[in-house]
């Protein structure tokens, strides 16, 4: 279930739902995530502090994201790094090929990196006849099985360990086990060969230090060690929002990033990478390129509301604690970003028509800003792109009707990101409920008239399923008590039943 | 206290009992209670679904209404609801002119800062935990999403319903996680809805309550819709009701 796409939304989400082995695999993983994070914020009594200030840095980075970009590049250029940016994702995998064949690269080591997943390098990598592996063991399994990560930190959550077993018994042909310590043997062995073997390492980045031209990598494994250090070329990619000011900043975000994600008070490895190897008897790579990416993000940040969401460290904790997230998983997203955060992004790279169901795909519960390190208001973004839908659609509708006569409207489709599913009858749905709310006499009309509709459906004091005809005059009633029972407009209503003498009724103990 | 109440459109046409519990419990605290007939909906399902034009003309009417009254306090069986309230002067960021937005902001601050859910009202600011309610029987507490994280109401409803005679409190293992209903969510994707649902009607039906009670009517129709379609003997009651009951 790999290759599904965000605009199939609702039926990927369908499909998830049937699948009990997955919401087994993710009702485990997300509570036990969810727990281990609750239990490592209560173990720091500044929390609420941290996050403020974590949050703090953030808007100021963001502010001046411009100035601290020149500073990080000017000091990691001085220590030896080289430097790259890229405007969107096939600039960046045109950069990273054309380095590798500079260098002669044959065999490409990776850790794990959301932003590699972002502009699909290995198929870029493989299509110019690299062998590309990835070390660390989620993605190393989802390499295997051929699919795309379905978490940001855990990109095997989906997987159960049968089924890891049974895909490294047909991958790699080892006798079916389920032990997990000899699964992650194996998989050891194969990965410590293409290291020895391994020409050009490539990594993501946690956070990028202005004031020292460092990036730091975060991980648990070992494997990013190895990779950004056995192989002569090191390449790093990220967007351009991970910076951070100064190196003190550092101190913050390690606290709230491993315990955000997994409930670490710390990750096993901290890898902080300043330049290039100075004297032969060092450790490191000789060449260091740093790609610096944009692919949207400039656009985020231009506008006030949706600049927040560059905050995000992509620590995961969101996805854990989403409902909609713990239901379904990451693939029915159809985007590498998934969950709340991922509903917030992923309008940004593959545009709003073509995202437009994800802003929807929230029940608005807030549990991802109430676990968010960075404070980000998920809920408030998602109420924010859900209005700038129904906007464009609107204004796609009308510019519809000349499209006709001016070329200009596929310009416009195109800005838009995607033609919009038609809305009609819902705009049409919430003009009229408008119109009966501001209009008592209208809106107690509607409650006589839909109290005389409903009678032949109202069966002992409840509405049960309602299926056929009704059910397409009226989906939402279809869709509700597909299953879930109804309460009918009750015989008298709350006012009718004030203006019937409640309102006089002032004697508090009269029923006693 | 003048009290002006405000039940909910919801409350008003599918769960009047709820609006006459209301009633009487701040009757019962000494209350003086208005209602202003011309009340209808708060604004929230067009809000919540991105109809923010038609959310704003609601909440221009109900900032009026709630203008003219002189009560001291406009209180509300809805966490939802009151969050919504809460949020008006949001809705009057950006379209439109920039003078008159502002004037809007503040009038809808004043709005929002006498407009309370009822049990953070009784707990808060009448300060009273115990309304000399009585109710045999074995009960759980759903946190509403809004109460619990726009509003921060998470100890008032349970003080109050410690204080319930003759009812025995027991905590779910999920009760600050989402029923699933989130307005048109509920509809648009009601297979993710329900499923979220289920986990909830579990922990529900583990702890062996004989009633589920919430301070959301719109909850308490996920969760009351599924607990009867499943023929369940619990029953899915308000808060209001709980503390009306003697
Ligand atoms: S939005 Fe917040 S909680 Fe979600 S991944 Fe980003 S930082 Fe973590």
């Amino acid at each position: 279930m790999s290759h599904l796409t965000t605009e199939t939304f609702d039926s990927n989400a369908r499909a998830a739902l049937v699948d009990t082995q997955l919401r087994g695999a993710l009702r485990n993983a997300t509570s036990l995530f969810g727990k281990r994070r609750l239990a490592a914020a209560r173990g720091l009594e500044n929390w609420e502090d941290l996050r403020t200030q974590a949050r703090a840095i953030k808007d100021d980075v963001l502010l001046h994201l411009d100035r601290y970009l020149e500073e990080f590049v000017s000091n990691a250029e001085q220590r030896g790094a080289k430097v790259h940016w890229a405007r969107d994702a096939s600039e960046a995998n045109q950069i990273v090929c054309d380095l590798a064949r500079q260098q002669g690269v044959r065999n490409v080591v990776k850790s794990k990196s959301m932003v590699t997943e972002e502009i699909h390098l290995n198929d870029a990598l493989q299509a110019s006849g690299m062998e590309v592996i990835e070390t660390d063991l989620g993605e190393y399994i989802i390499q295997l099985a051929g699919e795309a990560p379905s978490h940001i930190i855990v990109p095997a959550i989906h997987k159960t360990k049968g089924q890891i077993a049974e895909l490294f018994t047909a991958k790699l042909g080892i006798e079916p086990t389920d032990d997990v310590d000899k699964l992650t043997s194996v998989a050891r062995n194969v990965l410590r060969q293409r290291f020895a073997n391994a020409d050009l390492g490539i990594s993501g980045v946690n956070f990028a230090v202005a004031e020292t031209g460092t990036i730091l990598i975060l991980e648990n494994e070992g494997n990013v060690r190895l990779t950004t250090s056995l192989p002569k070329v090191h390449i790093a990619l990220m967007g351009i929002e991970k910076i951070l000011p100064r190196f003190v900043d550092l101190d913050v975000f390690l606290k709230l990033l491993p315990r955000s994600g997994t409930g670490q008070q710390l990750t096993t490895y901290q890898s902080l990478i300043t330049g290039t190897k100075r004297r032969p008897e060092d450790e490191g790579p000789e060449q260091l390129h740093i790609v610096l990416l944009d692919n949207g993000r400039s656009r985020m940040l231009a506008h006030p509301t949706t600049r927040q969401a560059l905050a995000c460290i992509r620590c995961g904790a969101c996805l854990n604690a989403c409902p909609v997230y713990q239901q379904i998983g990451g693939h029915a997203y159809g985007s590498v970003y998934p969950g709340p955060i991922g509903a917030v992004i992923t309008p940004q790279l593959i545009g709003l028509g073509k995202a437009s169901q994800l802003p929807y795909a929230s029940s608005l519960c807030g549990a991802c800003r109430e676990v968010c390190p960075v404070k980000i208001d998920i809920p408030e973004l998602l109420l924010h792109l859900r209005a700038e839908i129904t906007d464009r659609k609107q204004e796609q509708e009308q510019a519809g009707g000349r499209r006709q006569e001016q070329a200009g409207g596929r310009r416009q489709e195109q800005e838009a990101g995607g033609s919009f599913k038609k809305r009609t009858g819902e705009r049409f749905a919430f003009r009229l409920f408008a119109a009966v709310m501001t209009r008592p006499r209208t809106y107690e009309f509607s409650v006589k008239v839909g109290r005389l509709l409903q009678r032949s459906i109202v069966r002992r004091g409840k509405i049960g399923r309602v299926g056929g005809m009704l059910a397409q005059l009226a989906p939402p009633l279809g869709a509700w008590t597909n299953a879930r029972d109804m309460r009918p407009i009750a015989e008298s209503t709350f006012r009718e039943q004030w203006r019937a003498g409640l309102r006089d009724d002032t004697d508090p103990g009269s029923d006693t | 206290m003048r009290v002006a109440l405000f039940v909910t459109c919801l409350v008003d046409q599918m769960w009047p009992s709820v609006g006459v519990s209301t009633l009487e419990v701040l009757r019962r605290v000494g209350c003086t209670v208005e209602f202003d007939e011309r009340q209808t909906c708060c604004g929230q399902p067009a809000f919540n679904t991105g109809y923010s034009a038609e959310a704003r003309q609601l909440a221009e009417r109900f900032i009026q209404m709630c203008e003219e009254s002189e009560a001291e306090a406009i209180v509300s069986p809805s966490g939802s609801c009151t969050a919504m309230v809460h949020h008006y002067p949001a809705l009057f960021d950006n379209a439109g002119d920039a003078q008159e937005n502002h004037e809007w902001r503040r009038r809808a601050r004043a709005v929002a800062e006498r407009t309370f859910e009822l049990s953070s009202f009784l707990v808060r600011v009448l300060k009273i935990d115990d309304v000399g309610a009585r109710w045999p029987g074995r009960v759980t507490w759903h946190d509403a999403c809004h109460a619990l994280r726009d509003l921060n109401v998470h100890s008032e409803p349970r003080r109050l319903i410690g204080n319930v005679r003759e009812a025995e409190f027991v905590e779910l293992d999920n009760a600050d996680s989402c029923c699933g209903f989130g307005g048109t969510f509920s509809v648009k994707y009601p297979e993710i809805s329900v499923a979220i649902l289920d986990q909830k009607i579990e922990a529900i039906e583990k702890a062996g309550v004989q009633a589920v009670v919430s301070g959301d009517a719109s909850c308490l129709m996920q969760i009351g819709g599924r607990l009867s379609r499943k023929g369940s003997n619990v029953r899915a009651m308000h808060l209001a009701e709980l503390l009306a009951s003697r």
